[in-house]
């Protein structure tokens, strides 16, 4: 049994049919976790669902972008005085059944953020199309030689974190395709990230059709906040004892 | 050498501008902070444009002398260039308080929200944990 306190944190942006099964798959998954529903600005009926499935749901006032609602979620295990998080996305790609392979190294005091990759354990079933694999396959390799470390998966938002994780994003968190700019910020803070081969489940609803023109763009755009994120000077993030 | 009617044109123009960002300062429309850019942009093309020996001379530098008045432009170009990367940088600081703002507003909400235990079926567990905080 575990004595630290878990809070799960699940960025929703009108996910009005999916949340309520996530969340009562985290909490059968593990009666102890405590779950936070980020609700993006949502027009439909995500907070409620979430409120009415046993979630703590913190509304945004507009939506943020998946960016600004994730470090909201971190913001209030800070507050909330949380040990242990982890991160999951509302559309139900990510299975709680697979969270004991991210809390694992973080509870071993082995890494501060765990992420699960997709493509850490080789040949797996899930095979994205041309254009996204060109992409993933370019952001591992770039940020792999940024950060010295071996990175498969930049896109993943499958996450646990201690309590130094939580505070740093908590902190600073960039906005627009967080996941890949946040590993170069785990990197330059000298936290320990690890990443642990998961199985994601296919997106049930939502678009998957990311035209090749936007790939190009997208693939440019973050590469370049890529560059800027390594140039760029750190923020300290507040030290734990002067905010509780 | 500058035509005389260009100088008084824009002689005229600059004016304008200054007694325009004036005015909208008297009337608490233009905060300084935002304003003196644009003061030393009037007051600049101004000089420029009454001063006409030194656009010259400026012309002359730079290899424009057939027509001076390019100097004009390009100052204010150039300045334009800066009030606009002034704004942008503004525009960022905007972007990231109002996105603290935001965050603030919704923890703090559901924080109320918790304590007073009413609608959104708020979980129990949530609210002990609250307690337990305070």
């Amino acid at each position: 049994m575990r004595t630290e306190r878990v809070i799960a944190v699940v960025p929703a942006y009108n996910e009005q049919g999916a949340i309520g099964a996530i969340v009562d798959e985290i909490r059968a998954f593990d009666a102890s976790f405590d779950v936070v529903v980020i609700d993006d600005g949502s027009t439909d009926a995500t907070a409620t669902v979430a409120a009415e499935h046993g979630a703590a749901v913190v509304t945004l006032p507009f939506n943020l972008g998946i960016g600004g609602a994730v470090q909201t979620g971190f913001k209030y295990a800070l507050e909330h005085g949380y040990e242990l998080a982890v991160r999951l996305d509302g559309d139900g790609q990510h299975d709680p059944a697979e969270l004991p392979k991210l809390l694992a190294p973080v509870e071993r005091g082995e890494a501060d953020i765990v992420t699960g990759s997709r493509f850490a354990g080789g040949a797996l079933a899930y095979r994205p199309p041309l254009a996204r694999r060109i992409g993933i396959t370019w952001f591992a390799k770039l940020v792999s030689l940024l950060t010295r470390q071996r990175v498969t998966d930049t896109t993943s938002g499958f996450q646990a974190l201690n309590r130094k994780g939580i505070a740093l994003f908590a902190d600073d968190y960039p906005s627009d395709y967080p996941e890949v700019e946040a590993t170069i910020l785990v990197f330059k803070h000298r936290l320990r990230l690890a990443e642990v081969p998961v199985q994601m489940r296919e997106r049930e609803h939502g678009e998957s059709s990311i035209t090749f023109l936007r790939s190009v763009y997208y693939m440019f755009k973050v590469t370049l906040a890529l560059l800027v994120a390594m140039v760029r000077k750190s923020t300290v993030p507040a030290d734990e004892a002067s905010r509780a | 050498m500058t035509p005389v009617s260009i100088s008084i044109a824009a002689s005229i123009a600059s004016l304008l501008l200054l007694l325009v960002v004036l005015e909208l300062i008297r009337g608490r429309r233009l905060k300084e902070r935002y304003a003196l850019l644009w003061l030393v942009t009037g007051t600049v093309l101004l000089v420029l444009s009454i001063w006409r020996g030194a656009l010259n001379t400026i012309a002359g530098w730079l290899g424009v002398s057939g027509y001076p008045p390019a100097i004009l432009f390009a100052a204010a170009i150039l300045f334009i260039i800066v009030v606009l990367l002034h704004y942008s940088t503004v525009l960022s600081k905007l972007a990231d308080q109002n996105t603290l703002l935001a965050q603030r507003i919704a923890l703090l909400e559901q924080r109320v929200i918790a304590r007073e235990g009413a609608g959104n079926g708020m979980p129990l567990a949530s609210q002990q944990d609250d307690e337990h905080e305070r």
